[in-house]
């Protein structure tokens, strides 16, 4: 076990670096995690952003960060971390630039930029071992332009496009892409999950990963109360039932090598995270969808069954 | 491969030294950006263009030039970091063609709002369907509202010129747009000239280093490329860049002189070919526009008094030269390389248009679609268009719609192929 300097929710570094005043909504998942995430990570940031609520951080003329931001376009984002970075290293290297001036490069996009739309500019940003960490706040569907599915969105989810009928009484029948499998296969230094629930984990998570030169990805699960249908207040609440359910692993790949970071030691039945959130009602009303609540929990108790085996 | 060819040093008017080489339009473009002493350079393969980034590829892997090269898994993502890294505040050059160009067209327009004044060399090519190699000028056509500046080159040397031309007016902080310089695909490209290479003083001094505006660094945090959900902020930004590319004109002009002053050859927004006498004259653009004057020499020859204006911007648009050139003249045959698809050229509404409120506007400007898909243009079809023009002149009568140019042999040609194709 490493060294760290997290410990306890006391050690979360004091300085702020995202401050209050974003157009996000009350109770954004994604950003307690951007500014909990920029606490680790320390100053001297520019984000690289594809469209997707995070989009709406800065709108001229006001910015709440108090590093650098650049929206680049939905597809894109790690093309343009890359050309940053080059640019960086080349202007530094031909001494144009005084290496104070370096920056870490870190993007910063939803689940359908990091899932669809952008799958080819993150595979080839891995290829290429760019230097920049990828954080994907993933709410599981298309919040900004009103909830529509993603391939990230969770099997049995309702989302505006996916809509719960008589037909399709499951709602979205399609399976969350494993993206953190596919980040690993390409072999990078370091990938993770994160919860804004396990805020030492986070913390020690980026930490870990400033140690390492490279691609360094980390999938955060960003409850959305407006797409979710939940309170803004429950956002954590909802965070780490996720967690305790097994629904959302937390866990790191180095270097490929993967590691459990939290084992819920008696994991709670899946049906405590989906009854409280209105993109799973139809799971429970008019009649209770036995069959998809029970193959969601197989899938989680599968998940397990491997991992603790 | 610059190794085989023959060299020749020789004292320009300077007295600084300069040297001859047989080169491709591609290998030309590669010395422009390592005379330009460009910092990143991300690629990604097409035909026609490949031999550009080979080039620059081989320089950099080989210590010759020093820059960064980085190929890219696609058009979209190398234009996304070009744009980005010349944000950062590095000279950036880049090259595509045709389908690539428009792949990655969203960034076009993303990159000029970021005011990010890269070069990128777009060798034409016709795009599909039907796909083809040869080309036309519907990929950099499709372009020209983004914001780039365009500039089209005719031969080796001038696409060589055209990229340092660029730079120094892209970067000018009067301008600060991205820039284009389009050759024609093989015609250009893959054609062997000889031309000369600058000094690297002199083009040291002609293109001093990019001062970048509001690069991104660690001391000045800066937000890039945000929203504006208020709409006049939008139409602030959006006429800002025009009135930045207008402002081009001159930005062009004033570099313009001083490269004739430096390496003794004229760059002007419109190339002038016979046209002070003439009663016709034919507006063509990049490399075809050599076989156009080759043609108005056969036609004064033979007695018609014919000239050829070639478009060398097409944006900015240069308004003032087209009018200068064809005002007072009869007949004007636009000679478009392109289609826009039931309507016909796209730039002959553009010349109309400068000419329209002239009281000694031409009686005719003739539309005319030619050369699609690398098609050849012959003298007869010059001589018939021109012939066309004059009859319309004489009649007091205007064009019912575009000339679309097809050769009797090539129609032959065609109708033999469908025969093939369906099985007979």
């Amino acid at each position: 076990m490493s060294i760290t300097k997290y410990r306890t929710l006391k050690d979360v570094p004091r300085e702020e670096f995202l401050v209050p005043g974003a157009f996000l909504c009350a109770g954004c998942g994604a950003l307690l995690v951007m500014r909990l995430f920029h606490k680790a990570l320390g100053g001297n940031v520019v984000w690289v952003n594809a469209a997707g609520c995070i989009t709406l951080m800065a709108t001229f003329p006001y910015t709440p960060l108090k590093s650098s931001w650049f929206y680049t376009a939905m597809a894109s984002a790690p093309a343009g971390a890359q050309g940053i970075r080059d640019a960086l290293d080349v202007l530094i290297g031909k001494g144009k630039l005084d290496p104070s001036e370096n920056l870490k490069v870190v993007v910063v996009t939803g689940d359908g930029a990091a899932s669809d739309i952008g799958l080819q500019s993150t595979s080839g940003a891995i290829h290429r071992d760019l230097d920049f960490f990828y954080l994907c706040v993933d709410n599981e569907a298309y919040g900004n332009t009103g909830f529509q599915a993603s391939s990230l969105s969770p099997m049995g989810s309702g989302t505006a496009t996916t809509k719960p009928t008589h037909l399709y009484p499951a709602g979205n029948v399609l399976p969350k892409k494993d993206l953190f499998e596919i980040w690993r296969s390409h072999r990078p230094p370091y990938v993770a999950t994160i919860s804004p629930s396990h805020v030492v984990d986070m913390l020690r998570k980026v930490e870990k990963a400033l140690s390492f030169k490279g691609p360094r990805l980390f999938l955060a699960l960003c409850p959305c109360p407006t797409g979710w249908g939940t309170e803004p207040s429950e956002s954590v609440r909802l965070a780490r039932l996720a967690v305790e359910t097994g629904m959302w692993p937390l866990k790191e790949a180095i270097y490929g090598e993967v590691f459990h970071t939290h084992i819920p030691s008696k994991r709670k039945p899946v049906e405590e995270y989906l009854k409280v959130q209105r993109r799973f009602a139809h799971l429970f009303k008019p009649v209770k969808n036995e069959n998809v609540i029970a193959e969601i929990q197989r899938q989680v108790d599968d998940y397990w069954n491997k991992v603790e085996r | 491969m610059h190794d085989r060819v023959s060299k020749k040093g020789y004292k320009n008017r300077e007295g600084g030294s300069m040297v001859l080489k047989m080169l491709t339009g591609s290998q030309a473009v590669a010395w422009a950006a390592r005379l330009a002493r460009v910092d990143y350079i991300p690629a990604y393969p097409i035909t026609p263009q490949t031999e550009i980034i080979e080039t620059l590829s081989e320089w950099i892997r080989k210590g010759e030039m020093e820059a960064t090269f980085v190929q890219m898994e696609s058009e979209h993502s190398l234009l996304t970091a070009a744009g980005t890294a010349a944000a950062t505040g590095a000279r950036v050059f880049t090259a595509t063609s045709s389908q690539g160009l428009l792949y990655g067209f969203e960034m076009l327009y993303s990159i000029a709002g970021w005011r990010a004044p890269l070069v990128l060399v777009n060798v034409a090519r016709a795009l599909a369907a039907p796909i083809t190699l040869e080309p036309d000028h519907n990929d950099v056509l499709a372009a020209r509202d983004s914001g780039f500046l365009q500039f089209h080159a005719e031969n080796v040397q001038e696409a060589l010129d055209l990229v340092l031309l660029a730079y120094r007016v892209a970067e000018d902080h009067r301008v600060l747009l991205p820039a284009i310089v389009n050759m024609d695909g093989f015609h250009l490209s893959f054609t062997r000239e000889q031309a000369e290479l600058p000094e690297q003083n002199a083009v040291d001094q002609f293109l001093p280093e990019y001062r970048p505006i509001n690069p991104i660094r660690a001391s000045e945090p800066v937000a890039k490329g945000i929203p504006v959900l208020i709409p006049p902020l939008y139409s602030f930004f959006k006429y800002q860049m025009h009135m930045a590319s207008r402002i081009a004109l001159n930005v062009f002009r004033e570099a313009a002189k001083e490269f004739e002053r430096m390496f003794s050859r004229i760059y002007a927004p419109v190339e002038e070919y016979m046209v002070d006498d003439a009663n016709t004259v034919i507006v063509m653009s990049n490399s075809f526009a050599s076989i156009g004057k080759q043609a108005v020499n056969v036609l004064r020859d033979e007695g018609y008094k014919v000239g050829l204006l070639r478009m060398r911007l097409f944006r900015p648009f240069p308004t003032d030269d087209i009018v200068k050139s064809l005002r007072g003249k009869r007949c004007v045959v636009v000679i478009d390389q392109n289609i826009s698809v039931g309507k016909g050229g796209i730039t002959h509404p553009e010349i109309a248009e400068a000419l329209y409120h002239l009281e000694d506007r031409p009686n005719v400007i003739l539309p005319v679609v030619a050369g699609l898909g690398g098609k050849s243009i012959s003298l007869e079809e010059f001589r018939h268009a021109v012939r066309v023009a004059e009859r319309l002149a004489s009649l007091k009568a205007g064009p019912d719609g575009p000339l679309l140019l097809f050769r009797e042999d090539e129609a032959a040609l065609v109708e033999s192929l469908l025969k093939t194709a369906s099985g007979g």
